[in-house]
């Protein structure tokens, strides 16, 4: 039997799973647990931790449906019996953006425009040449005359997407109210009230007006794109709405992979020069001093440069373009991870330090339990919050640290979808007269959206778990690394 | 004093003989001189004399780590390694690969567009956001400080790049005040240096200005303040004399060691506003995949570094009476 | 109450704290008055509010605090209507503060000179060479030795005890008339704790100053107070007169108070103990906020919170007792099971005779100073030097010694917590310090240790069961999983722990249980000896006494023997066989617990024995 289409499981995809299935683990054993669900409580009463969780949950859920990747059949060869798939990949986000993606006009248009933003030489029925801006091929392609009928048209679609936005929040409204009146056993009047007095545990009234608030932005959004590139088009005649979308993905694998592939050095390491001290301690300080007196940019860039070539040299180890690129990806994740891990590392080693002289393992010390499980039992699990923290709290920095790698040249792949790879090729059309502003402006703004949401949730985590930990952990000295001249570290 | 600056500077050995084997095994073994020569000359038809006679050129036809057909110790010298990683220490960099220059003369021509850059981002950075943080520290669990933390919190969640394009697009285009990018020397230049350092400054704000404030409010909540207040004394008077004195600390360990890596420029400001400092030098190095002149850069910034370390517990000493080096 | 008026009125107090939990009210309502120099004390345990209501009363509240009613009246000016500038000139003119910890409230970058100096500048018009003078003439009066050199030096160049002169110093240097002193000796030495006491006694003499003194020590109140009030979850539960407090507390957390203290009298007997635990002060008040832990409580205080009562003019109380001209019940109720000595666990060899469980010899720990430019060892810290014990089985001996003396670190070497420089620890026969690996893990299980702070003794992520269980499983006792989980309960139900606790975490419960937990820990390998190092002093003298008479309990029926490490002459006298005297790194005085504290020969012993504030029980308190 043939399938329609071949799964492709790239290898940021695995580990996107990988993490999905730890993160919902780990939440299924923490909800088991008063004690560790304790400061996670703290963290859903924080109001502006909960308003950046809704919208962080929105981009997470495009990344996610970005991340299931495959290559659909070819048509025509099926009768051969053996099923020929497509050279691109696909993934289940495109099938649902499908009709953004194949719209796709010669260059540049504005947001919401009939026209190209380029004028064109055009023969006129009367024979003459004139150079006009021509129409778009897909965007305001219903409308006759686009002078009159183009703005009653977006008004038109804008309410209609405002109407279903509305819809949507209302049922949306309805589902919570009677989930949450189900669960606490009141009546659902006093948990609507309830709600929108603002006198919940967790704040309901802020999460779903946020909700709602997403809801009004992008399902007119979504309206309008049937008929416009609502974010305009770039050079090669993209949607840039459908790029943005699709630098989602990136930003995330690259906000979160990276200290998945830090953390064992940074864990492993840094407690066991806690831990044991010594020469082990002499080795891994050492190490990690190495590191960190080489300018991070400079490891960075030599690194990717060199990845970079022997990808170059090795272009049969990839099936498609996309693996390649994917490819470059993980590795571009892995170097930052193994650049970025001595801070955390040294982190956990002052952390152990402090651990090891703690009376319950001088406890367990004197029953002569073994250094193996003094690790895992009792320093572990107490450093664990250390790490949880560090890992929202780099996660933004990363995201803006690709716009700034790929920039300069060393971060993503220049075909893969990215915020830095948007304003890379966008920042050329800045002497443009009248300027292209919409791609840039676009990416800045959906960068600022996720970075901010991941800042503000990262605080509402780090206030819950130990915020006297801010003035180690909250150092911009890991930014400071890719972002222009900062001072201090 | 004595004894710890020479234990310091011999710790400094082996980092840097460290740093020179890492970035020799990325350079020379992940990479071939082979490949190198192949990626200078160009990627595809080259001929296989060309590389040799590249590689003759520039010294690369040797082995990497060891030469065994050499006798007594040429078996080490006259390798890879030890001819390009042990000049460096004396800071003779040998040529770039591209255009053949002298590294050393470069470096030394172009770190003053880049000091006339971060020196003043770094001076009136650190006292503009040391101001903010005191001021929100002041106003703390107030509106105030609410409003400056989440000021703070969207200043970093703003990309750097951002900044850059939109101070250009704002004061160079729109409003015509200074020009867009390009340096010239002498005093003229301060034309060219007013964007980049103020948006160097502002692009810093959030996370330092922040990260400052955590350290006031930590050093507020201490006992020792609390006796100042039983003293009588005013809540600046508190905050000036003993807050800041006490804060000073931390925040000098922060900053203390970036002072020499100020010398490198950065990569981002300088590329884009056309100075012709070190930082652009090393992007256009990067680009142009100059390894030399990378390799360079790499040996200078970790020595700049493990004197900023240096530096960093000196000024300890100065600022904190408990501490005395030994 | 005396002829003069007050120098400090307070008036239905109230501050309360917005913290995690919801509002605070961490003072309730209080109302006293200091009269003018006389000394007042605000006795009370951990978390009454006393040391809330001393920074109420100088305004100087966390940011979470706020003062919500009362008047605060010093020379009848009221402090709590003065905008803040006014109150600035208040702080340090008029009342002077010292706190507990001298090592944290001085500022650690600033010379002592220009700390003191400072409030000279802030309120008088003393300048250059006159405030040096002044500086220098307070100095001397605070008696730090050699003032001069002094002067320019950091706190971290002085002592604990000469810190908190220091403190005085600065307190003092305006020459206030009311001097607010919160815990101002608890982080120090007994010997130190009498030198500071003498001080302050002597300098409101001179001076002519009110101190209201905060603290939770029975003894010091004894040896300082003019008059006391008790203060219990937020409110002042009786006051009265130095010599009718301790001749006759009224109020039952007074009486119990005084009973919970360990000494002689009390040797044989149990410590009598509060049962529960202080209240919260987040949750609302019926009745009398003691009434759950009283044991004379009847319906009326479950309902109604009581008034102010007179026993006698100027002791005042809050409980029904009085109020209802009750008879107060005979304290007899709380007799108590006799300890009698040791049982029959310990088998029929005769304790005088036997071969010692414990003997060190010549126990030396040691720890290198580096220096120089490859930090080569120069030298050692002697932190023990050629200290010599002996214990036998079912015995306790009292390792007694201050901070500094090298106590702990015995502890330590003992149970191989710490490699020894030298000397022997046998145990029954065998020397733990030739042994290694895993002969020495097979020995572990008759030596174990409980440390000072029970909040830092358990590992907040493990379960109550995987914590006991966790030296039965590396030392292989215990049997498989099952006989285990019996056994864990069999202890918890020992220690006085219901055993369906076993399966929470450390954070649930209070530090009196935690310390039953760490208890229980030790004792589930069946160790012949505990090294217990100051297992009581980080608690409330009422839990205190909950912890003791376990100690007690545990050693007759189990024969173990006890080291038990501590700075406490009042426990000691409690609870020891046999008293060692430690002063730095060596043994001073060794001997039976009679002979060392009833007729100490070395002239630290007798100091350190002098030293200690004495809390004289008349007789009426000896029955309850």
């Amino acid at each position: 039997m043939n399938l329609p289409f071949k799964p492709v499981i790239l290898t940021t995809d695995a580990l996107i799973f990988v993490l999905f299935a730890v993160v919902a683990i780990s939440a299924w054993y923490i909800s088991r647990h008063q004690h560790l669900l304790a400061p996670w409580k703290k963290v859903a009463r924080s109001r502006s931790g909960m308003i950046a969780a809704v919208i962080l949950l929105v981009f997470v859920t495009v990344g996610l449906l970005d991340s299931l990747h495959f290559r659909p059949v070819l048509p025509g060869d099926a009768a051969v019996g053996k099923a020929n798939y497509a050279v691109d990949v696909m993934s289940v986000f495109d099938v649902i953006a499908a009709p953004l993606k194949r719209k796709q006009e010669k260059t540049y248009s504005a947001p919401l425009s009939a026209y190209l933003f380029a004028k064109e030489t055009v023969e006129l029925p009367d024979g003459s040449e004139a150079r006009v801006f021509p129409r778009l091929t897909y965007g305001g392609a219903h409308l006759k005359d686009p002078a009159t009928e183009q703005t009653p048209d977006i008004v038109k679609r804008i309410v209609a997407g405002v109407a279903i936005a509305a819809l949507a929040w209302n049922i949306l409204l309805l589902c919570v109210t009677f989930w949450l009146s189900h669960r606490h056993g009141h009546s659902v009047r006093d948990t609507w009230s309830a709600i929108w007095k603002g006198h919940t545990e967790m704040p309901w009234r802020e999460m779903l007006v946020t909700n709602g608030v997403v809801f009004l932005v992008f399902v007119p959004m979504m309206v309008l794109s049937a008929g416009y590139h609502v974010l305009g088009t770039d050079k090669v005649g993209q949607d840039v709405f459908y790029l943005t979308l699709k630098s989602i993905r990136t930003g995330l694998v690259i906000g979160t992979l990276t200290t998945l592939v830090m953390l064992p050095f940074a864990l492993l390491l840094g407690i066991l020069a806690g831990y044991l001290r010594g020469w082990v301690d002499d080795i891994i300080q050492y190490l990690y001093t190495t590191l960190n007196s080489i300018p991070g940019v400079l490891l960075i860039a030599a690194s990717v440069l060199i990845l970079q070539g022997v990808i170059d040299r090795h272009q049969d180890w990839f099936q498609t373009a996309s693996e390649r690129a994917d490819a470059r990806l993980f590795l571009l994740c892995m170097i930052l991870g193994v650049t970025s891990w001595t801070g955390l590392c040294r982190l956990l080693r002052g952390e152990s330090l402090k651990l090891r002289e703690l009376d319950y393992i001088q406890a367990a010390r004197a029953f002569g339990v073994s250094d193996y499980r003094i690790i895992t039992r009792h320093i572990l699990p107490n450093v664990m919050h250390i790490v949880l923290i560090a890992i929202v709290m780099d996660f933004s920095g990363l995201i803006l640290a690709e716009a700034v790698l790929s920039y300069v040249g060393v971060g993503v792949d220049p075909t893969m979808n990215s915020f830095g790879t948007m304003i890379n090729s966008a920042r050329m059309e800045m002497a443009r007269d009248p300027m292209v502003w919409w791609s840039l402006a676009s990416a800045f703004a959906f960068m600022l959206l996720l970075v901010l949401s991941a800042n503000l949730f990262a605080d509402a985590v780090r206030d819950a778990f130990d915020p006297r930990i801010r003035g180690r952990l909250a150092s911009p000295g890991f930014l400071s690394k890719y972002l222009p001249a900062t001072p201090g570290r | 004093m004595i004894a710890f600056l020479v234990r310091r500077i011999l710790y400094a050995i082996p980092i840097l003989i460290g740093v020179n084997v890492l970035t020799f095994l990325l350079f020379f073994i992940v990479n071939s001189p082979d490949d190198m020569a192949r990626m200078q000359l160009g990627q595809k038809r080259v001929s296989d004399e060309a590389v040799v006679k590249w590689k003759q050129e520039r010294g690369y036809d040797k082995p990497s780590f060891f030469d065994a057909q050499a006798s007594g110790i040429r078996k080490i010298t006259n390798t890879i390694f030890f001819e390009k990683s042990v000049p460096l220490f004396w800071f003779d960099f040998g040529r770039a690969e591209a255009d053949g220059r002298d590294i050393a003369h470069e470096i030394r021509s172009r770190m003053w567009p880049s000091l006339a850059i971060a020196l003043p981002v770094f001076i009136v950075g650190m006292l503009s956001y040391i101001t903010f943080a005191l001021l929100m520290a002041f106003f703390r669990a107030t509106y105030i400080d609410i409003a400056g933390i989440l000021l703070c919190i969207f200043a970093m969640s703003v990309s750097g790049l951002f900044y850059i394009i939109g101070g250009q697009y704002v004061i160079s285009k729109l409003w015509n005040l200074v020009p867009i990018s390009g340096y010239v020397g002498g005093l003229n230049a301060w034309k060219f240096l007013v964007l980049p350092v103020v948006i160097g400054i502002v692009g810093g704000v959030g996370a330092s200005a922040r990260w400052y404030r955590t350290i006031f409010i930590e050093e507020i909540n201490r006992d020792y303040v609390r006796t100042a207040r039983a003293k009588g004394l005013s809540e600046w008077r508190v905050l000036f004399r003993h807050v800041l004195h006490n804060a000073m600390i931390p925040i000098l360990t922060g900053a203390v060691v970036a002072i020499p890596l100020l010398f490198l420029g950065s990569l981002i400001t300088e590329s884009f506003f056309s100075i012709p400092g070190l930082g652009s030098y090393t992007i256009d190095a990067i680009s142009q995949q100059d390894f030399s002149v990378v390799r360079a850069m790499v040996f200078l910034g970790s020595v700049l570094y493990i004197i900023g370390l240096i530096l960093t517990d000196i000024s300890y000493t100065v600022a904190d009476p408990r501490i005395r080096l030994q | 109450m005396s002829m003069t008026p007050a120098i400090l009125q307070v008036e239905n107090l109230r501050t309360w704290l917005s913290g995690s939990e919801g509002i605070v009210h961490a003072v309730d309502g209080v109302s006293f008055s200091v009269a003018r120099g006389e000394t007042f004390a605000l006795l009370g345990e951990s978390g009454c509010g006393k040391s809330m209501t001393a920074l109420s009363i100088a305004r100087l509240l966390p940011d979470a605090g706020r003062i919500s009613a009362g008047t605060v009246r010093l020379d009848g000016q009221d402090l709590l209507q003065l905008p803040e500038a006014a109150m600035r000139d208040v702080r340090g003119s008029r009342i002077g503060m010292i706190f507990q910890e001298p090592g944290t409230s001085l500022n650690p970058v600033m010379t002592v000179g220009a700390q003191i100096g400072e409030v000279l500048l802030q309120h008088t018009a003393l300048r250059g060479s006159a405030a040096d003078a002044r500086v220098l003439e307070l100095l001397d009066a605070v008696g730090l030795p050699d003032p001069k050199s002094r002067i320019l030096e950091y706190p971290f160049q002085l002592s604990g005890g000469m810190k908190q002169r220091v403190m005085i110093a600065i307190a003092l240097a305006c020459e206030p008339r009311l001097l607010i002193a919160d815990e101002p000796t608890t982080a120090l030495d007994v010997t130190i704790q009498a030198q500071v006491l003498d001080l302050l006694r002597n300098l409101q003499k001179k001076m002519g100053m009110s101190i209201l003194l905060i603290t939770h020590d029975l003894g010091v109140v004894s040896e300082m107070a003019h008059h006391v009030a008790v203060m219990y979850a937020g409110e002042i539960v009786e006051t009265a007169r130095h010599d009718e407090f301790f001749r006759n507390p009224a109020h039952p957390y007074s009486r119990k108070l005084f009973a919970s203290l360990p000494d002689r009298q009390t040797r044989d007997r149990s410590l009598a103990v509060i049962r529960g635990r202080v209240p919260s002060l987040a949750s609302e008040f019926r009745g009398c906020r003691f009434a759950d832990r009283c044991d004379f409580a009847w319906d009326l205080c479950k309902n109604t919170s009581p008034d102010w009562s007179a026993v006698e003019s100027g002791h005042g109380v809050r409980c029904h007792l009085f109020s209802e001209k009750k008879e107060v019940p005979d304290a007899a109720t709380t007799a108590f099971a006799s300890g009698a000595g040791l049982s029959a666990a310990c088998g029929p060899m005769h304790p005088e005779t036997g071969m010692p469980l414990l003997a060190v010899d010549d126990l030396k720990v040691y720890f290198p100073i580096r220096k120089g430019i490859f930090k080569h060892v120069v030298g050692h810290v002697k932190a023990v030097d050629g200290v010599s014990l002996s214990l036998r089985a079912g015995r306790t001996l009292a390792l007694v010694g201050e901070s500094g003396s090298g106590k702990t670190t015995v502890g330590k070497g003992i149970v191989q917590l710490l490699p020894l420089a030298g000397g022997s620890v046998s145990l029954g026969g065998v020397d733990l310090a030739t042994l290694s690996g895993s002969d020495l893990r097979g020995r572990r299980r008759d030596f174990q240790i409980i440390f000072q702070d029970p909040y830092s003794s358990l590992n907040p992520r493990m379960r109550v069961l995987d914590i006991i269980e966790e030296g039965m499983i590396a030392l292989g006792v215990g049997g498989d999983r099952r006989a285990r989980a019996t056994r864990v309960e069999e202890i918890m139900v020992q220690v006085g722990l219901g055993a369906e606790m076993k399966y929470r975490y450390p954070h649930e419960f209070s530090g009196g249980q935690r310390q039953r937990i760490a208890i229980a820990r030790a004792l589930a390998v069946e160790p012949k000896l505990i090294v217990c190092d100051e297992p009581t002093s980080a608690l409330d003298v009422s839990v205190q006494a909950q912890i003791l008479n376990l100690l007690r309990d545990l050693q007759s029926r189990l024969c173990i023997a006890y080291l038990f490490i501590t700075h406490n002459m009042s426990v000691v006298e409690y609870l020891a066989d046999e008293v060692a005297v430690m002063y730095l790194g060596k043994i001073v005085e060794q001997g039976s617990a009679d002979e060392v504290l009833h007729n100490p020969q070395h002239a630290y012993t007798k100091a350190l024995l002098s030293a200690v504030p004495r809390v004289e029980k008349e007789a009426p308190i000896a029955s309850i």
